[in-house]
């Protein structure tokens, strides 16, 4: 592990020195300033800042309780569902904030979300696929079918799924029901995806199709995800933020976050000293 | 130490490819540069349609507040007007002792209730409790009998009252001989209420956790013990939830009562018959009503009585509530 | 454990109970039935080791008294309602459109109609209304007016079925005569009561089978960017479609066996409705009406109307088992 963490640092720092002086900095897709977080008296974020690059990969990753997942819900605004919480500071989209200015709905259909548990909904995965799609107006069933394989497709579940469309979604294995959640999400042509430890419910081979599956999605996508398995992040993320007690510690390049972290307890949780 | 991103580096990393394993298998997938060629459409789709699916949003909203303001204002009105109607016509010769036709008392109506009531519990309780442990404390789950006995309560469930008052005149009355009496109305309504009883208390045993029962097996004492001690009592204001239930359809039953108990408007002479009153007929409250409104010649004595009859159902509905929040202490 | 081997075996305390029930339910018979087979397998005698076999016994002897009743229920009506199908003719009794007791007619078909179109009108009335009132309660409502609906509708559930015919009588009967010619007691009005009648069943049992549907699906549909409305009515309904439809099942059987409210606004005469503000005389109300002065045959077809009636029944408990056991298998 160490060995493998020290090849990969090495192999980094010499193509990073090689391509400093062309690097832009990538386009922000979402950012969050001076974030504080309540749950009642509790305080779930503090002053959190980070930004999100368009066409990345960006894992939020930290012990449990730590506020990631907290954090993801506050972009897609799932928190104004709990009771009692209270968003302070601002989450940008694009420049336009998404508490101030954009309408929840509108900012959900943006912002795609997949839940740590599969949650299809109880209909068929034709309808599963069509349900956003359908809720926004879409009614031509020649519309309808093109995007259902696209999305489909784009989950890389259309060829296990294309002849039993009609099969109740919840016939399927978790797997299954995990890539067909992610073609619901992208059914809706979001512009961000949030995948909240998305594949932590899932056997070794569904999680490595989707993490293949998230490698492809962030050619077209910006991507967050959270997760509990510093492996999966390392793979396929390309930006890492490291969370404790509601804060952010270290953010940054994957990298960096996993060979050589500033913050002695990032190295600390990274090495799998606690957590 | 919170900065944010710094963005400044893209690198190169170790390819996804590279890290899965399962690649090869899934060869077939492409991502299209082309995919989502609809993109345009569903975005103007979107744009369009927004301000419909909004409209038909606020309707949605509208047609359940409609629906509750509905239902509350029939509650009301059936409510309040049998109170305004009902409250100045209750005089006191309405509560005399004697029942004649001049002064249409429904004393004697209403203590013919309670004993009718009570009776029926008396018979009801013990065998829709007994019936309810048996079914989860002692059964295989999932038995022939089990799941025949689950099949004949919900039957019963299901019967209309009018049914019952036709097997309680056939047998009870007839064919057991008792003729239009207290017994018999007493024992239909029992059989009326038996399967109220049974699934509330089933819920009820249910609802008491395991770890109880695992607490008095624990301890050695025999499934009978465990059941007493340790899991009905923390099941009572569940039962209770359930007899105050089956006490509300006792109150308000007419249908099954007619044909067997008969609408002799008298207390049964306990005093001076003792047990043999059981063979008494006589008019529970809510039948009294129904002679009342049906006879046409004491419209405000059927307001009266009808006060009555609601005020019975608040008295056992607040009853309810307050057996519903032992329960869910008790949960706790 | 050692009262395992007092194990009776479910069936045949059953059918002790049963052969017992039908002469007297007595629970003594199927204690003895039960409890001495039971003892002689136990070598030592151990006093707590009877007392656990005789509970078991006891109890369940108590939940097989629920299938005697039902057994005994079945029994007597077809025991006095068959004969009377078969003097009659059944073909006759079903379909004969005359109700004359005096001249030894027994057509049930009015009556039969009669209470399928007033629950058919109780459904009209009361179905719509009350499912929106559970969606209402189960995903609109908040804080105090929630609360308050909640007992309001607890409190309709209670109130007894003369009062609600009493109401009827007094307000809504007055209320159709204006409607046109007529006395106002009416299919229209039958149906309006009864519509009112079976809100609470419906709202009761559709509101707990929409507060069972999991929070992961009203979720799911709300990330796609649906506002609340349509996730209500097109995720979380949907989700609980067994439950709404044994909702409206258990109206149905409540409408359709309901008797007194009936009886008191209905107008009761046995013919065939033609319009909404004529008369009608259900099937329950032909049995409470002229059961207090029939004899002999007309009785017996009296009790025969209850035998059709339990059969519409059964067939709804029916419908709802297949429709749980569906909800169920999903």
């Amino acid at each position: 592990m160490t060995s493998f963490l020290k090849e990969l640092a090495n192999e980094m720092s010499v193509t990073a020195a090689a391509e400093v002086p062309g690097a832009a900095p990538a386009p922000a897709k979402m950012a969050v300033e001076h974030l504080n977080l309540f749950y009642g008296d509790f305080q779930g974020l503090r002053d959190v800042n980070l930004t999100f690059p368009e066409n990345q990969v960006t894992a939020l990753i930290g012990p449990s309780g730590c506020g990631k997942s907290t954090l993801l819900k506050t972009l897609n605004r799932m928190n104004d569902l709990v009771e009692g919480c209270r968003v302070e500071g601002s989450v940008l989209l694009d420049g336009a904030d998404a508490y101030r200015t954009l309408d929840a709905t509108d900012l959900r259909r943006r912002v795609g979300m997949v839940f740590q548990q599969p949650n299809p909904f109880p209909m068929s995965i034709y309808d599963n696929v069509a349900f956003g799609p359908r809720s926004h107006g879409v009614r031509a069933k020649a519309d309808l079918d093109v995007i259902v394989e696209e999305s489909l497709r784009a989950a890389a579940i259309w060829d296990e799924l294309k002849d039993r469309l009609k099969k109740n979604a919840l016939g399927l294995s978790g797997g299954q029901q995990q890539r067909l959640c992610i073609a619901r999400a992208l059914a809706v042509q979001p512009e961000v995806l949030l995948l909240d430890e998305s594949t932590s419910a899932l056997d070794p081979i569904s999680t490595a199709k989707i993490e293949e599956l998230i490698g492809q999605l962030k050619e077209r996508y910006t991507v967050i995800m959270v997760t509990h398995n510093m492996l999966q992040a390392l793979r396929i993320s390309d930006k890492t933020a490291f969370f404790l007690l509601g804060e952010v510690v270290e953010a940054g390049d994957t990298d960096t976050i996993f060979s050589a972290p500033i913050d002695p307890r990032t190295a600390d949780y990274v090495a799998g000293r606690f957590g | 130490m919170s900065d944010g991103f710094n963005l400044r580096l893209r690198r190169p990393r170790p390819s996804v490819v590279a890290c899965s394993p399962t690649l090869g298998a899934l060869g077939a997938v492409n991502l299209m540069p082309a995919c989502f060629a609809k993109e345009d459409a569903l975005e103007a789709h979107i744009a369009r349609s927004s301000r419909r699916r909004r409209a038909v949003s606020v309707l949605l909203r509208w047609l359940t507040y409609a629906a509750a303001t509905v239902t509350a204002a029939v509650l009301l009105f059936v409510v309040g007007y049998i109170l305004v109607r009902g409250v100045p016509a209750l005089t006191p010769d309405l509560f005399q002792w004697e029942y004649t036709s001049e002064n249409v008392s429904l004393l004697p109506a209403l203590a013919s209730t309670v004993i009718m009531a009570l009776l029926a519990l008396a018979m009801a309780v013990p065998v829709g409790v007994g019936a309810a442990i048996y079914l989860v404390e002692y059964a295989r789950r999932g038995s022939r009998f089990v799941r025949l006995v689950r099949v004949t309560a919900e039957t019963l469930q299901g019967i209309p009252s009018i049914i019952y008052g036709l097997f309680g005149m056939l047998f009870f009355v007839t064919a057991c001989g008792w003729g239009l009496s207290l017994l018999s109305g007493a024992c239909t309504l029992a059989i009326m209420v038996l399967p109220v009883i049974m699934r509330t208390t089933e819920e009820a045993l249910m609802a008491v956790p395991d770890s109880y029962r695992e607490g008095g097996f624990g301890l050695g004492a025999g499934r009978l013990r465990t059941v007493a001690r340790c899991v009905l009592p923390s099941a009572v204001p569940g039962i209770l939830g359930g007899v105050i239930l089956a006490l509300g359809r006792c109150v308000g039953e007419v249908a099954a009562l007619l044909f067997t108990a008969g609408t002799v408007a008298q207390i049964p002479d306990f005093g001076g018959q003792g047990i043999f009153a059981l063979f008494d007929s006589c008019r529970t409250l809510a039948v009294h009503m129904y002679t009342l409104a049906c006879e046409g010649l004491h419209v405000n004595e059927a307001y009266a009585t009808s006060v009555v009859l609601l005020i019975l159902v608040l008295l056992l509905n607040a009853a309810m509530r307050v057996a519903a929040q032992k329960m869910e202490v008790s949960k706790k | 454990m050692l009262f395992s081997l007092l194990n009776v075996p479910p069936a045949s305390a059953s059918t002790a109970a049963g052969s017992g029930g039908a002469g007297a339910p007595g629970a003594g018979a199927g204690l003895a039935a039960a409890g001495v087979p039971a003892a002689a397998r136990v070598p030592k005698r151990r006093p707590h080791v009877l007392r656990e076999g005789a509970a078991r016994a006891l109890f369940g002897t108590a939940a097989a008294l629920s299938i005697a009743a039902v057994a005994l229920i079945c029994l007597f009506l077809l025991a006095n309602g068959v004969p009377a199908m078969a003097e009659i003719g059944l073909p006759e009794f079903l379909f004969g459109t005359t109700w004359r007791p005096a001249h030894d007619l027994y057509g049930i078909f009015p009556m039969i109609v009669g209470s399928l179109y007033v629950t058919a009108g109780a459904m009209i009335v009361g179905v719509p209304g009350g499912l929106l009132t559970a969606l209402y309660l189960s995903r609109f409502a908040r804080g105090r007016t929630g609360s308050f609906l909640r007992s309001g509708v607890e409190l309709l559930a209670g109130i007894p079925s003369v009062v609600y015919g009493f109401f009827g009588l007094v307000i809504i009967v007055p209320f159709v005569r204006l409607f046109g010619p007529g006395t106002g007691l009416s299919v229209l009005a039958a149906s309006l009561i009864l519509g009112i009648m079976i809100l609470p069943t419906v709202i009761t049992v559709a509101q707990s089978a929409l507060d069972a549907v999991p929070a992961r699906y009203y979720e799911g549909a709300l990330a796609l960017g649906v506002d609340h409305e349509h996730a209500v009515f097109k995720v979380v309904a949907p989700a609980a479609a067994s439950g709404i439809m044994a909702a409206i099942v258990l109206g149905l059987g409540r409408a359709i066996g309901e008797t007194m409210a009936v009886v008191m606004v209905a107008g009761n005469m046995p013919i065939i409705p033609d319009s909404l503000l004529s008369g009608v005389r259900t099937m329950t109300a032909n049995i409470v009406l002229e059961m207090g002065y029939a004899a002999d045959l007309h009785r017996e077809a009296l009790i025969a109307t209850g035998v059709v009636l339990f059969v519409f029944i059964l067939l709804i408990t029916m419908l709802l088992n297949v429709i749980r056991k569906r909800g169920e298998a999903r």
